[in-house]
């Protein structure tokens, strides 16, 4: 190439520029701290700000923790101990650790049966939670509720067999009539088990739970953060579900579903969870057959339950209208039928769209379980306000209970909320 | 291409429609409607926005109720018996303007759901039929993405895939290209032409005239609610009788 060309627009590159770091002030924490703390002389003032306050929190929060307590047996004694300086008494934690869990009438020699039914727990709803787990587990899900009712409450094993045999009857009678109308499968599946039930009843000796394996447990000795989360389990399971029909059924073509299922929804929702709490620890008898008594802890999850399935009905009918209406159409016109097209399409977006809202409602519903405390159950919340509250040794020793309440919540809160994120990614398909 | 000259129209029914008059709420939206169809018979069905053809061929696979007279698919009468609505839903495919993919199935879940639920026809035989027409409108390779991944044209294809994998003997197109790019018409009527030219029985509402000149061997033109004409492409076009068909391709033909 010769010289007349250096001066054309012509540029041919005959070495490459090799790559370089970018500098200091382009990168790294000095960057950071820029852009994100101290961009400009507000925000300077604000982060300065906000750090004081962090260490006004810490600075007198982190000694009170580390110089507290753990292994006194009164408040008393921990003042001593702690002669003035600033410290929590955590040894209430300690010794009254296994009324915490379990509440204070649980016959101690038998903790290792509601334990075991929680480490259980978590077997049966790991196929439920991870849809990519063998589906022959949710076999070991299925039996799991009659298995913990049976360690937690003991007596006989006849009870949780006859719950189960009720189930299976309902559920085969339910496939046989099923194909003929889904109505003749639903109604004849709950009657199958209801005569089980009755039957297996009589045939039930009043005097089976003596002598039984597991020692009987009546329901009123149940308490701590053991019942928190037994309601809470039951309730939510149960509630989602029903929830679910409670949706479709004010979706319903037909009026008369469709009104009880409005009804039953404006209603439910209209009432404070505290009033339906007391209507079943005084008033549900009366709705009962004369002379049975139903169990005050099964009277408690009926309402729960209610009351969270009128809110996830509301929260999945939003999912339901989100759905473009072409879906429907689309699964109309491939010849679905309408158990099919719900259980195929419309449900898995639907659902899927209201999972954030459902999971609203299910750690609301959770942390709805200390209510029944003023019900005078013996519930984590129950049991530091009562028994231990009131104790001549721990009178006084609010935020060490409290703060230790609030903990257990938010771990297992912040973990739904965790898992229902993670969901929600594994499901987003649709690329929008 | 050449003009229906390779494709034969049986005498054999496969759509009466006798007499049928539907309202929407007050507004009568269909108005005496007479129509058969011919097994083999492609039918296009034209006119202004408003007019009524996408509610007509709703009709046909039920998706609107009809208040009076009677539609027979088939030799099945549609009534409102749900028995007889799934068995011609089931006979009669669809492909809608918005395609309507299910966007939480693969796409070759998509094409395999109605026939295992609604055929009972084996997951691994579903399969293989579905793949038989991926690969027919081009996009086997496709199979295990969401249609979320695809471009308007290709899911516009996989409905079409979709609804054939069921087998079924008539088709209903409502405007399947509206909501396409230019580019991506092209394949799709592609697809559409290769179905016509197999012989299948084809209900189209659409505004490509082309399309309806190459393989239509009637046209039929509706306005509010009635059909004004019915004839062959060839004619419809190049001698329009009704003076509304003639504005109508006027304006659409003008430019």
């Amino acid at each position: 190439m010769s010289d007349t060309h250096a001066h054309s627009a012509a540029f041919v590159r005959t070495e490459q520029v090799p790559p370089a770091p970018p500098p200091a002030s382009a990168t790294g924490p000095v960057k950071w701290a820029k852009d994100n703390l101290f961009s400009t002389p507000l925000y300077s003032v604000l982060t300065v700000a906000a750090l004081y306050v962090i260490y006004v929190i810490l600075g007198n929060t982190l000694p009170w923790i580390f110089s507290g307590v753990w292994n006194t047996s009164s408040l008393a004694e921990c003042r001593e101990v702690l002669d003035g300086v600033s410290g929590g008494c955590f040894s209430v934690l300690t010794e009254r650790w296994n009324q915490l869990l379990f509440g204070f009438k649980y016959p101690v020699d038998q903790y290792w049966r509601p334990s075991l039914a929680f480490v259980l727990f978590f077997a049966a709803a790991a196929p439920v939670l991870f849809y990519k787990m063998p589906r022959k587990l949710l076999l070991f899900t299925a039996i799991f509720p009659f298995l913990a009712y049976w360690l937690i409450w003991g007596g006989t094993i006849l009870t949780p067999i006859l719950a189960l045999v009720g189930v299976v009857a309902g559920y085969f009678v339910y496939q046989r009539f099923v194909a003929g109308s889904f109505a003749a499968g639903f109604f004849g599946g709950i009657a199958a088990a209801f005569v089980v039930w009755i039957i297996g009843g009589l045939l039930i000796p009043d005097n089976a739970n003596e002598g039984a394996m597991l020692r009987a447990v009546p329901s009123r000795d149940l308490g701590g953060f053991m019942l928190n989360m037994m309601l809470g389990v039951a309730c939510v399971s149960l509630s989602v579900p029903l929830g679910i029909a409670l949706a479709l059924g004010r979706q319903s073509d037909m009026p008369l579903i469709k009104w009880i299922c409005v009804v039953f929804i404006e209603f439910i929702r209209g009432v404070p969870l505290i009033t339906l709490l007391f209507v079943a620890s005084v008033m549900l008898a009366y709705f009962f057959p004369p002379g049975t008594t139903t169990d005050l802890f099964l009277r408690v999850v009926i309402m729960i339950t209610m009351f969270s399935a009128a809110y996830i009905a509301e929260v999945i009918r939003g999912g339901l209208a989100a759905l473009p209406r072409g879906q429907y159409e689309a699964a109309d016109s491939l010849g679905l039928d309408y158990p099919q097209a719900m259980r195929l399409i419309i449900l898995p977006q639907a659902l899927k769209i209201s999972i954030p809202g459902i999971v609203n409602v299910a750690v609301g519903l959770f942390k709805d379980t200390t209510l029944v405390s003023v019900i005078s159950m013996f519930d984590l919340v129950g049991m530091i306000r009562g028994p231990i509250l009131a104790s001549t040794e721990w009178n006084g020793v609010y935020w060490e209970l409290l703060g230790f309440a609030a903990l257990l919540f938010f771990v297992v809160c912040y973990g739904i909320s965790q898992y229902s994120q993670w969901l929600e990614r594994q499901l987003a398909t649709d690329h929008r | 291409m050449t003009t229906q000259t390779a494709m034969n129209v049986s005498t054999e029914v496969a759509i009466s429609i006798e007499k049928m008059n539907k309202w929407y709420g007050t507004f009568h939206v269909l108005r005496d409607i007479d129509l058969t169809v011919y097994q083999g018979e492609r039918i296009v069905i034209a006119g202004p926005s408003g007019s009524g053809k996408s509610t007509l061929i709703r009709c046909i696979n039920a998706l609107e109720e009809h208040q009076q007279g009677s539609i027979t698919v088939d030799g099945t009468l549609l009534s409102s018996d749900v028995k007889n609505i799934d068995k011609i839903r089931s006979e009669v495919g669809m492909c809608f303007q918005h395609f309507n993919l299910f966007p939480h199935l693969s796409i070759l879940e998509n094409c395999t759901l109605a026939p295992i639920w609604v055929r009972k026809t084996p997951k691994k035989e579903a399969e293989e039929i579905a793949m038989h027409f991926l690969e027919k409108v081009k996009i086997p390779d496709q199979a295990d993405k969401y249609p979320g991944q695809l471009s308007g044209g290709q899911q516009q294809r996989v409905a079409i895939a979709r609804s054939l994998c069921m087998r079924p003997r008539i088709m209903l197109f409502d405007e399947p290209t509206s909501a396409l790019d230019p580019e991506m018409i092209k394949e799709v009527l592609d697809t559409m032409v290769e179905l016509a030219e197999e012989g299948m029985t084809m209900l189209c509402v659409t505004h490509e005239m082309g399309f309806a000149r190459q393989v239509a061997n009637r046209v039929i033109f509706m306005d509010e609610g009635q059909i004004v004409e019915q004839n062959e492409p060839e004619e419809f076009f190049n001698n329009p009788k009704s003076p509304r068909t003639q504005l109508f391709l006027s304006q659409i033909l003008g430019h």
